[in-house]
């Protein structure tokens, strides 16, 4: 019988992979989705790594998989598993390797029609003060002191050296500082791997768009969140460059041996855990949170680049064009929470690959100025149809630790992309759409083609029958920067 | 020499490598994960690097042989293209590569390789020789 026939529906969009299916599994699966992502889910592998993911010690309630899941190494993207912060594990695998992989906006008072016009000297603007693709290096300089400090301390000390703004920091999850940051757990390979990296977008699907709210979907919350339509806004998808990527390779190594160590037996060896408590699974907590801090200068730095870009092309200061922060999330993190499970307050690791924090509101966690409306949550698309801003939901907090989808997920892989359509075609295609496109490879531009993914609507929709998340607004791009 | 295949999922990428024996398997392997960032017949192997490794088992010894010519790669901003193995046991590793520094005129980058990873990490004696699976996140 394949796992698929095994699967219980809860309801239109909520299935159960019950514990029965396997031997060893702590808890049950639960999946959000429609029948047919479940089904594609089911194909793609995914399913039996949500399985995977249960048998990790400590787990509560059950391992959650978001309407975007799909296959991963190990824990599958759209993952999410709580383990408990007593007697529970983290696995640097269920962050995955891109550490704070994350999504900000920016907004301005421009209009659409203003920017129309503009569009191709502000996107030249953008690519040239960006530094983007492979091997590129930032514009910081930073020494390796300096680096240290960005790593501990977060965006702050960034601002305080003139880059980005202190009303910023409000805006940015953990006030754009995560605590328990300790570089003396970073390796020095990591420290080597991200010298230079701290404002680069980098490549793959990570990307700056300016855009357009399209469309409003909730106007309370929209008003609140300083969303119009025909409004242009600037989005930013990065993350935490070399440096995270060498963290989370550094910690799994440290861990396979602890696996090893204590018999832990697991179904899959990149799902390698150690106890939360234990000295290293905190040494990876406080180097995780330092790759998190690098990932939030990170973008933090873009967006000095992009007022900047902004400024020059259109002659005002960003604080004239109203280029304030509207949100910074990630959607790789564990990240130590307190939540409701069969009844009762529990302090937890909440493990999110490929998945974004969706709190509801009245949550402390949220800024005061949005706390009535709930968390902002930033959903990018492809390159060709719209991004999305959500909002976290009170039934998302006890359904899925809130949490809720990161993207569109691939529907291609990329050679099949590859294959299917061609670069230059891809671009010209998008320009008669009015989207301007400045990609430093062709090839990987037909690789993040906007058929290679799912459509991302199709994925907020589910979210939104699944009480996880609710629709804001709707975000076109206007034109895109790719690494 | 042996000879390696690139495997795609839908969102990730690796490599099988057979060969006659485990050091042309760990060579494969090697120029597989080269020829997914680049061509690796326009690297000309011009410089030379040492690399040791020292693993828990055979699995993780292929594991960590790759990561640490991804991190050479990276942090020396060259790509490699030759590859030769000196000493080889159970758990240790000693090689050299051979390539230069990264020219983006005349590489051409296809693909960032974020990380090695352990998931359906395989290698060890097959039907003809030696054989090596390995996934990357891209």
């Amino acid at each position: 019988m394949s796992l698929l026939d095994e699967v219980e529906r809860l309801d239109e969009f909520r299935w159960r992979i019950p514990r029965r299916v396997r031997e060893g599994m702590r808890v049950p699966g639960v999946v959000f989705a429609s029948r047919q992502l479940l089904e594609q889910a089911a194909l793609d592998g995914a399913l039996e790594q949500v399985v995977n993911v249960a048998y990790l010690p400590g787990i509560v309630g059950a391992s959650l998989a978001m309407p975007d899941i799909h296959w991963g190494y190990g824990f599958p993207i759209g993952g999410v598993a709580a383990m408990d912060r007593a007697d529970g594990v983290v696995s640097p695998g269920g962050v995955g390797y891109d550490i704070s992989c994350g999504v900000r906006l920016v907004r301005s008072c421009l209009q659409q029609s203003e920017v129309k016009a503009r569009i191709h000297e502000l996107a030249q603007e953008l690519a040239r003060v960006i530094p983007k693709g492979l091997g590129a290096k930032g514009r910081l300089g930073l020494n390796r002191r300096e680096l240290e400090d960005v790593l501990r301390h977060g965006a702050p000390r960034l601002i305080a050296g003139g880059i980005g703004w202190e009303e910023d920091l409000e805006y940015i999850e953990e006030q754009g500082a995560h605590r328990g940051a300790d570089p003396g757990k970073v390796s020095e390979r990591a420290f080597e791997r991200g010298a230079g990296q701290v404002g680069t977008l980098g490549s793959g699907n990570h990307f700056l768009e300016v855009q357009a709210v399209q469309e409003v979907y909730d106007q309370e919350a929209a008003r609140g969140f300083g969303l119009f339509e025909g409004q242009v806004v600037v989005m930013i998808h990065s993350g935490s460059r070399g440096l995270g990527h060498q963290v989370a390779t550094d910690y799994i190594k440290i861990m396979d041996r602890v696996v090893q160590r204590k018999h832990i037996s697991l179904p899959d060896r990149q799902l390698v855990c150690a106890p939360v408590e234990s000295s290293e699974g905190s040494d990876y907590l406080a180097a995780m949170a330092c790759a998190a801090n690098f990932a939030l200068c990170n973008r933090e730095a873009m967006t000095h680049f992009a007022r900047q870009a902004f400024s020059s092309v259109f002659g005002r200061s960003p604080q004239e064009l109203g280029m304030s922060l509207l949100y910074d999330v990630s959607h790789n993190l564990a990240k130590p929470e307190r939540h409701e499970v069969e009844g009762r307050e529990r302090d937890v690791v909440v493990h999110r690959k490929g998945a974004t924090r969706a709190f509801a509101p009245g949550r402390p966690e949220v800024p005061a100025a949005y706390r009535h409306l709930g968390q902002p949550v930033l959903i990018p698309g492809d390159m060709g149809r719209y991004s999305f801003v959500l909002t976290g939901l009170e039934s998302g907090m006890v359904r899925s630790f809130g949490s809720t989808c990161h993207g569109a997920g691939r529907r291609m892989s990329r050679h099949q992309a590859k294959r299917t359509v061609h670069g230059e075609e891809l671009k010209r295609r998008l320009q008669e759409q009015g989207i301007v496109v400045m990609a430093g490879r062709m090839q990987e531009l037909s690789e993040e083609a906007p058929e290679a993914y799912k459509d991302v609507e199709e994925i907020v929709e589910v979210c939104e029958g699944a009480g996880l998340s609710k629709r804001v607004a709707r975000l076109k791009p206007m034109a895109v920067l790719k690494g | 020499m042996g000879r390696f295949e690139i495997l795609e999922h839908t969102a990730d990428t690796g490599i099988r490598a057979c060969a006659r024996s485990a050091e042309e398997a760990l060579i494969s392997a090697a120029l597989g994960m080269f020829s997914i960032l680049t061509d690796p017949d326009r690297v000309d192997p011009v410089r030379e690097i040492e690399v040791e490794v020292d693993a828990p088992d055979r699995e993780a010894l292929l594991h960590d042989w790759l990561e640490e010519l991804l991190f050479q790669s990276q942090t020396r901003n060259m790509l490699f293209s030759r590859f030769e193995v000196q000493r080889l046991e159970e758990t240790h590793l000693s090689a050299a590569a051979y390539g230069e520094s990264l020219d983006p005129d005349k590489h051409p980058l296809k693909l960032e390789i974020k990380a090695v990873t352990y998931h359906r990490l395989k290698f060890g004696p097959a039907k003809a020789g030696w054989e090596a699976t390995v996934i990357f996140d891209v």
